[in-house]
Formats: C-alpha cells, sequence, structure tokens
C-alpha cells in the first residue's frame, strides 16, 4: 500500500461526490461552536472558507500579510470565472467543463476532483449573485459570457476586467459579517511563520505581528492555509510583491507533501522587461489575443534595427512581417493555449528576431483588427487594457502595435491534498492556488477563482467536518504546550540567525540572482543538463545569502525588509524542488517543456507510459534529498491523446 | 517613446520610527532614474542604495503593483498618488517628472489613518466601517440561480462603476475635512444599486454612516477633491445617493 490515500470515492465519477457527502461525517451546531479553525489567507480561497466555516458557527482566525484581507492578490484577477451554467445553450455541462480541464491540463490531475470541480461551478455563480457581485450583463438583465482561452464554448462570467476583484469584494464581504459578528477573528499585517503539529495533528500556527515584530501563537482544532501561489521564486512575476511560497513550504518541512512543483504557468502576453529596475511584470489579459496578431520581422536586419530604435514597426511591410503563430498553427492562429504561445515568441527571441532594446519582445498588433473593425469596437473592447499600457509604456496601441513577452504567471503545482482537500499532515488542509489538485500541467483560463471558491465555499465546509467530528472531545488547543514553544524558539532562531547575519547585500540582489537562474534554467524550457546545473547555482547563491545578506531596521518594528528575507530563504529551497522535480519528469506536458522530450518540428510530447503520475516530494531533512513518491493518475472516463493545435 | 534617464532627483520623504515617534523630513539624491521606471521602482532604488549604505530603508505600502488591491498610499507633491490621473501611486512612472526635480513624499494624513512607520498607515477603519453594514446578508448555499432575478444593464454598469472602489483613502487624505463619505458612498451605491443589495440599504448606509463618524472621520464639505484625485474615477454622484438612502433610513425611523 502506497503511503498516500487520495481517498478518492468509489462509483462512477458523476455519483462520486454525492455519495461522498452523504458517507462522510457531520459535526453539531453545539460542537462546532467549541471547534477552532485557523485559516491563513484571505484570497477567493481562504476568505470564501472562512466566512462559509464561520457561517456553520466554527470559531475561526483568519490570517493576511496586507493590511486588509481586501487586498489579497486574487484581486488583479481580470478575464474572469468559469462555470458550468450552460445558459447561452451552446452545449456546455459539467461533463464538457470537467473534460476541457483535464486535457487542458495535458491529463497530469485527477479525474474525481476536477469532475467535482466542474459539478460545484454553478452554485459559484449563485453564490457570488447574492452577495451583489455585478457581474456583466445582457440587455434582458440576464448574465453576459465570454468565451476564453480556446474552449468552445461560452462559459465565463465576467465583471468587466476586474472579475478578481468583484469575487473577492464579495468574499470579503461575507468575512466581514463573520467578523462583524465575532465568528471570525481576523488578524491583518501577520504572517505565519511556522505551523504546528502535536501528536502528528496540525494544532496551530507561529505568526509573526508585523508591525510590533512580536512572535504569537495560536491554537485551533485544524489548520487551512490558502496561502496563494510560489511564481515570485523567479523573481519577476505577474505576482504582488509579497506573493510567497512560505507558508506552503513550512507545511513541507513538517511533513506535507508538496506536489508537481515544476509546474508553473507561462502567460504569454505580459508587458515585457525594460532594463533592470524593473520590480514586477504586469499581464495584458488574454483576451487581446482575440483581436490581435502576433508578430516579429522577417528579416534579421529589420529586427536589428528595431532593437537599436531605427525603424519604426509600422514601416514595415506586411510581406516583411512574420505571423508566426499563424504560420506555425495555421487552424489556431493567434488562439493556441499559453504553453504553446509562449514557447513560440521565445523561439523567435532566441533566434534574434527580438523587437525591443532587449531583443526580448514581439508585437501584439491591432492594426488589421482596426482596419476590419473600426477604432470605437476595438475601444469598446480593450479600451481600459490600452490605457493601462500607455500608462506604463508611453506607446499608444491603436497607433503602434502593442510589445509583449511571456511572464511567470501561476503555479500549478502546490501542496499534495487528498480528495479532502487535506495534506498528508492530518487537520491541515490546503485550498486555492497554494494546493496542486485541479489544474494538472497546465491551468485553463478563468478556472483558478472558480477552483478557490469552489475549495472555500463548497468543497472544505463539507470536507473538513468529516476530521473534526472526530474532534469535538479535543479541548481547546493549549499554546503553552511544549510543541509551541519549541516553534516559537525554532521561528524565532532563524529571524535572529537572519538579522545577525548582517553583510553587505540587500535580499533584492540575491531575490533577483535567483530569478535569473530559475528563469533560464527551469523557465519556459528545460533539459537535465541545465536543470543540475540550476540546482548547483541555487546551492551556491543560497549559502552566499546566508553569509552576506544585509537586513536592516529593527526586530521589533515593521520591516519589510526582515519579511522578505524569510520568504526569499524559503524560494532557495523552493526553487531547487522544483528543478529536482523538472529534472525527474522527463516528458514535456502542459507548461513544463523538456527539450528531450519533442518532436522533430520541436513541439511537446508527452509520454504517459512513464509519467502519468502526480510527483508527490516528502522532505527528509535540512540539507538532504527529498524522497519522491508517486500517485499514480488513473484515468478512466476520458481518453488520454495528444495535444494538437496545428 | 523612448526611455530616458533622470540623472539626480532629490527625494524629500517623511521618516518616522513608529506610531509613537514624531517624524521629519529626510532628504535623499537620487541618480540615473529611467523614465521608464515606475516610481515604486524608483523607491526600490532608493532603499537599495540605503540599505548599502547602512541607513533603515524608507517603508511604504505596496503589493500588487498593477493600481488593483489598493495597497500603495502615497502623497506626491501634495496630491494622493501623484501628478498623474486616474493611477495609483504604483502605477505612476518616472516620466511625470523632470530631471533635478525635488520630490515630497508623504504618508496619507488623516486622524483616522494613525502612521505605523515612515509612509505606512493604519487604514483598518476601513474594514471597520464595512463591517459595519458593507455587505448582504447571505450565508453560503441557499441562494436562487443566478438569473432568478434580471437585474438591468445599466444598474449592473452602475454598480461596477462604484464597486471598482480599491479602498486605497486617496479620497479621505484628499479632503481637508479627511471624510470618507466618498469611500462609503461607493459601497452603499454598489449594493443599493442591486435587487440583491437593495433589501438592507437603509440600514446600511445608517451603520456605516455612523461608523464613519465614530471612528474619527470628518464630515464632507462639497469640495470635490476626493473626486479629483480617485484613481478609480469614482464619481461624487455616489455621495448624493448616499445622502439620499441615509435620509430615507432617518425618516423611516
Ligand atoms: C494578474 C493575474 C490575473 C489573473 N487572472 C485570472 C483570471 O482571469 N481568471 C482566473 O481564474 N484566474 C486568474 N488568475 C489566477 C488567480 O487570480 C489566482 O490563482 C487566485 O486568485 C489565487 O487565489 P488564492 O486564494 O489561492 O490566493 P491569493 O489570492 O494569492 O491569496 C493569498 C492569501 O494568503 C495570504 N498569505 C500568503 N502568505 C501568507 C503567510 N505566510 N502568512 C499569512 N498570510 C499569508 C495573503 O495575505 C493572501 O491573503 C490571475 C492571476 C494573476 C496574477
Ligand atoms: S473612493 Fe477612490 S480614493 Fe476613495 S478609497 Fe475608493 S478608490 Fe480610493
Ligand atoms: S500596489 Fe496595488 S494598487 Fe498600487
Amino acid at each position: 500500500m502506497s503511503i498516500l490515500d487520495s481517498k478518492i470515492p468509489e462509483g462512477p465519477l458523476a455519483e462520486k461526490w454525492n455519495k461522498h457527502k452523504a458517507a462522510i461525517k457531520v459535526v453539531s451546531p453545539a460542537n462546532k461552536r467549541k471547534l477552532e479553525i485557523i485559516v491563513v489567507g484571505t484570497g477567493l480561497g481562504g476568505a470564501s472558507a472562512a466566512a462559509s466555516l464561520a457561517e456553520l458557527g466554527y470559531k475561526v482566525k483568519a490570517f493576511c500579510y496586507q493590511d486588509s484581507p481586501r487586498r489579497a492578490h486574487s484581486i488583479a484577477a481580470q478575464g474572469g470565472i468559469n462555470a458550468a451554467k450552460n445558459y447561452q445553450n451552446d452545449n456546455d455541462s459539467v461533463f464538457r467543463l470537467f473534460y476541457d480541464t483535464i486535457k487542458g491540463g495535458d491529463y497530469r490531475a485527477r479525474e474525481a476532483n476536477v469532475y467535482r470541480l466542474a459539478e460545484v461551478s454553478p452554485n459559484i455563480i449563485d453564490q457570488c449573485v447574492a452577495q451583489g457581485v455585478p457581474f456583466g450583463r445582457e440587455y434582458g438583465g440576464l448574465l453576459d459570457n465570454r468565451s476564453f482561452g480556446g474552449v468552445l464554448v461560452s462559459r465565463t462570467f465576467y465583471a468587466r476586467g476586474q472579475t478578481g476583484q468583484q469575487l473577492l469584494i464579495g468574499a470579503y464581504q461575507a468575512l466581514n459579517r463573520q467578523i462583524a459578528k465575532g465568528n471570525v477573528e481576523m488578524y491583518s499585517r501577520h504572517e505565519m511563520l511556522d505551523v504546528v503539529k502535536i501528536d502528528g495533528k496540525a494544532r496551530g500556527i507561529i505568526a509573526r505581528d508585523l508591525v510590533t515584530g512580536e512572535i504569537k501563537r495560536y491554537g485551533a482544532h485544524a489548520v487551512v492555509v490558502a496561502t496563494g501561489g510560489y511564481g515570485n521564486v523567479f523573481f519577476l512575476s505577474t505576482n504582488a510583491m509579497g506573493s510567497n511560497g512560505s507558508a506552503a513550504w513550512q507545511c513541507y518541512k513538517k511533513g506535507a507533501f508538496m506536489s508537481n512543483p515544476c509546474f508553473v504557468q507561462i502567460h504569454p502576453t505580459c508587458i515585457p522587461v525594460h532594463g533592470d529596475q524593473q520590480s514586477k511584470l504586469t499581464l495584458m489579459s488574454e483576451s487581446l489575443r482575440n483581436d490581435g496578431r502576433v508578430w516579429v520581422p522577417k528579416k534579421k536586419e529589420d529586427a536589428v534595427k528595431l532593437q537599436k530604435g531605427e525603424l519604426h514597426p509600422n514601416d514595415i511591410a506586411d510581406e516583411d512581417r512574420d505571423f508566426y503563430l499563424e504560420r506555425r498553427y495555421p487552424s489556431y492562429g493567434n488562439l493556441v493555449p499559453r504553453d504553446v504561445a509562449s514557447r513560440a515568441a521565445k523561439e523567435r527571441c532566441d533566434a534574434g528576431f527580438g523587437v525591443n532594446s532587449e531583443g526580448k519582445a514581439v508585437f501584439l498588433d491591432f492594426k488589421y483588427a482596426i482596419e476590419r473593425l473600426g477604432k470605437s469596437v476595438i475601444e469598446a473592447r480593450y479600451g481600459n487594457l490600452f490605457q493601462m499600457y500607455e500608462k506604463i509604456t508611453d506607446v499608444d496601441p491603436y497607433k503602434a502595435p502593442m510589445m509583449i513577452y511571456p511572464a511567470i504567471h501561476y503555479s500549478m503545482g502546490g501542496t499534495w491534498v487528498d480528495y479532502n482537500l487535506m495534506t498528508s499532515v492530518p487537520g491541515l488542509y490546503s485550498i486555492g492556488e497554494a494546493n496542486f489538485s485541479d489544474h494538472g500541467a497546465n491551468r485553463l483560463g478563468a478556472s483558478a477563482l472558480m477552483q478557490g471558491l469552489a475549495d472555500g465555499y463548497f468543497i472544505l465546509p463539507y470536507t473538513i467536518g468529516d476530521y473534526l467530528a472526530d474532534e469535538i472531545m479535543t479541548p481547546k488547543v493549549d499554546v503553552s504546550a511544549p510543541e509551541f514553544a519549541e516553534a516559537e524558539k525554532e521561528v524565532t532562531a532563524r529571524i535572529e540567525k537572519l538579522y545577525n547575519i548582517k553583510g553587505t547585500k540587500s535580499v533584492d540582489y540575491f531575490h533577483k540572482k535567483l530569478g535569473h537562474v530559475m528563469w533560464d534554467y527551469v523557465g519556459m524550457s528545460r533539459n537535465a543538463e541545465g536543470l543540475k546545473k540550476a540546482i548547483e547555482m541555487i546551492k551556491e547563491i543560497r549559502e552566499e545569502f546566508w553569509k552576506d545578506v544585509r537586513i536592516p531596521g529593527e526586530l521589533d518594528n515593521l520591516n519589510p525588509e526582515l519579511e522578505k528575507a524569510g520568504r526569499v530563504a524559503d524560494f532557495f529551497d523552493i526553487g531547487e524542488l522544483m528543478a529536482r522535480d523538472a529534472l525527474d519528469r522527463n516528458e514535456s506536458c502542459g507548461g513544463h517543456f523538456r527539450e528531450e522530450s519533442a518532436t522533430e518540428e520541436g513541439e511537446a510530447k508527452r509520454n504517459d507510459e512513464k509519467f502519468t503520475y502526480v510527483s508527490c516530494w516528502e522532505y527528509k531533512g535540512e540539507g538532504a534529498e527529498p524522497a519522491l513518491h508517486k500517485e499514480d493518475l488513473v484515468f478512466e472516463n476520458v481518453k488520454l491523446t495528444q495535444r494538437s493545435y496545428k | 517613446m523612448a526611455d530616458k534617464i533622470l540623472k539626480e532627483l532629490k527625494i524629500k520623504v517623511w521618516r518616522q520610527k513608529n506610531a509613537k515617534s514624531k517624524g521629519k523630513f529626510e532628504t535623499y539624491i537620487i541618480n540615473d532614474i529611467s523614465t521608464g521606471s515606475s516610481f515604486l521602482e524608483m523607491m526600490d532604488i532608493l532603499n537599495n542604495d540605503l540599505i548599502e549604505k547602512g541607513i533603515d530603508p524608507i517603508a511604504f505600502d505596496h503589493d500588487c503593483r498593477e493600481g488593483i488591491c489598493g495597497t500603495c498610499s502615497l502623497y506626491i507633491n501634495g496630491r494622493p498618488h501623484g501628478p498623474d490621473t486616474e493611477v495609483t501611486t504604483c502605477q505612476l512612472h518616472m516620466r511625470k517628472f523632470k530631471d533635478g526635480e525635488t520630490i515630497i513624499i508623504e504618508p496619507w494624513r488623516a486622524r483616522a489613518f494613525p502612521v505605523i512607520k515612515d509612509l505606512v498607515v493604519d487604514r483598518t477603519a476601513f474594514d471597520k466601517i464595512l463591517q459595519a453594514g458593507g455587505f448582504v446578508s447571505v450565508n453560503t448555499g441557499g441562494v436562487p440561480d443566478a438569473n432568478a432575478i434580471p437585474v438591468s444593464r445599466d444598474d449592473a454598469e452602475e454598480a461596477m462603476d462604484a464597486a471598482a472602489c480599491i479602498g486605497c483613502g486617496a479620497c479621505v487624505a484628499a479632503c481637508k475635512n479627511s471624510s470618507a463619505m466618498l469611500f462609503v458612498s461607493a459601497k452603499v451605491s454598489h449594493l443599493a444599486n442591486l435587487p440583491q443589495g437593495k433589501v438592507e440599504a437603509k440600514s446600511r448606509a445608517l451603520n456605516m454612516v455612523s461608523k464613519m463618524d465614530e471612528l474619527g472621520f470628518g464630515g464632507c464639505t462639497n469640495t470635490r477633491a476626493c473626486e479629483v484625485e480617485c484613481p478609480k474615477s469614482i464619481s461624487i454622484m455616489n455621495i448624493a445617493r448616499l445622502n439620499r438612502e441615509y435620509l430615507k433610513s432617518r425618516l423611516s425611523r
């Protein structure tokens, strides 16, 4: 028997969740009042979970590092949220959404989890509307939909270009209501620095009050981690400055397995890097590819002139433009999936055809759409995005093509969870982007918001009861227990160690260095040699960091450099594990491209015979090699096929 | 437009160790900033310089750096979010400044937003106002189908206009009375425009306004400074709507 029990219920796919719900235990209202739950993170996953659990009667403590729960990075999602409502009568269904997600994930996700996600998706939209989320509507007063990312139906609900913001505000409102009622205690500007286990079960956390620097203990009967993704391991990404992998990493060090860490998504349409002063990358919505044509010059001399600023793109004739996506993928053209579009852009730039001063950008041109549809149509569709682009780059996309380049955007990998969303540590749960569960090797557009809210509103509130039903006799967790003292001591020692290095270089210096290694060797295109090199390089940078980082300020005061240092220290370890995982997976699937596993034309080649599994890494101690376990993926309802967009 | 280099800037910035200490301005010189950099990237570079010199870097709030989370909050040359229009501090770019310029940076100044450190202020008062009624009282589950109640497109769009508020607090910082009326009215309008939110519209307005008063925000005297500085173009028409809702609830008492 494997040590991994995914607890996937028996029976036909469509009946699993209902059967499971009927079989799992329920806690009585009187007992719920006695049970405490810690929720770390207040994004779509955390806020929806904290609010729903409090409504059920549990006593909840919620944490976030920002000054308000409303600022979690879910706020930045633009495009929309999927749901199998079939409001458009275009033959959408739970099965179709399930199928698209499984296929989009390149067959590296669990059937049962994905089916359940599709199954609860309609409830999410109902819930959000009831909360007052102002989704886009038709003139008749009913909800409007858009299509997204290469699927054949229109199932994406949206609130202008601010869907994440509006969904998060909905969840935040629900959370506020429970805070006002006294059912949730909110700890903003608090960062979780460790999870505490007693007798093998998660029983609380250690957190730092970011304003006073105080290290505090919090006990509970269960701990839920909803801390988002680890894309910032690359330094530059579309994530928020504070987004981090540290909470998930602490869970890992306490025995929670980390799954598929090498699966990260690279989004093709971001504003390119300019010089070396840049701090983060801005996403331009995927929807732009509906009307923009992607190109680079055909002639290298034109590219060189563009790079030197000696030529204006509008002066390059149509016949001298290489619409490489249309050329390589005639049937999907500019609308190929994210991973394919990203790799194709990199290929052209690596070959010397990049169009900005760094040679790392391609054009996204609206000239043709404006000629065809008129400026007013384009303005109505993308006006806000064009304005944002102009504010950042000082270029007017109505008059000259946009420049775009791929950037790190999302982490499909994350903490391993079973069907109940529980990690391999009893009583420790992981939801939202932090877990690995639903997107396989590539996430479809508009599906992360769906997953976060599915987990928080409709799945965890049920499944956590199954565990807590056995905890009703457990008294209030005593934070003076030696396990808490031990964890607090370790956390304090680590902070002091970092602070006392008093070296010469800032945290950012090391973070950038790590980011370069990750992007060059563990980025869009990977090979065994490069990955091995990355592991060595990361080790060196980490060593240098622990010898030479300088953290100014005080320990007992607001200290952003200290916060960053802790997160970057963990990014070294996460980066190394990502490289190991990428090394193990000698196949190309979804966002993970191994040069050794490609067709003759350079397209990705999956290897189902060898790699139809979820990698599950187990921590074996500081400096020791982690152990790899494999959860085999079983497909009973879909047939595995190679993706083709030719 | 090709980026230029700003050879030298003087940064006059508010430094304050913590909530209890008295603050003062310090001036730093910074060199070679690309006009293509964002204002906060300039701050990053300045901070890196300070760290190398062994000086405590300047604390400021920020997170998404794409104008949506509402965290960034700098008062630059006498204006919340600085000289550009309809942008947050994080979207402000250095091309709005001239070589050799002195840039003055302060925190939001309002009684209800006490300084925590340097440019970082405590805005939990905003959360508290929303906790007083900025929600629809529905639990998870048991709600009707999303299309059961049609909502006119105009109402939905108007609700969305108001719901675009990012809770940054620039309106309060811009107001000589430190009033939070624009922020409160945005939430009241967002929900009152939708059938789902109408049910509690009256009590919501009353509860949120009394909470705002209790927390030390000032009254509104229609100076419109808030509207001018709001990065999300929240209109003061919302304040008129809030006043109507408020009056209705007072009258029905
Ligand atoms: C620019 C952008 C656009 C996107 N657009 C879309 C889209 O259109 N559709 C879609 O479906 N998805 C989109 N995504 C993806 C989606 O937004 C995210 O995957 C999702 O919102 C993540 O939600 P979450 O709740 O898991 O985490 P987050 O929203 O990232 O929340 C993390 C929470 O954890 C807290 N936290 C983190 N670490 C700690 C710690 N150590 N201690 C205490 N608290 C901590 C933070 O304070 C925060 O509250 C987009 C992502 C980006 C970056
Ligand atoms: S109303 Fe405008 S200025 Fe005020 S908090 Fe909202 S977005 Fe900021
Ligand atoms: S940092 Fe998020 S709005 Fe400026």
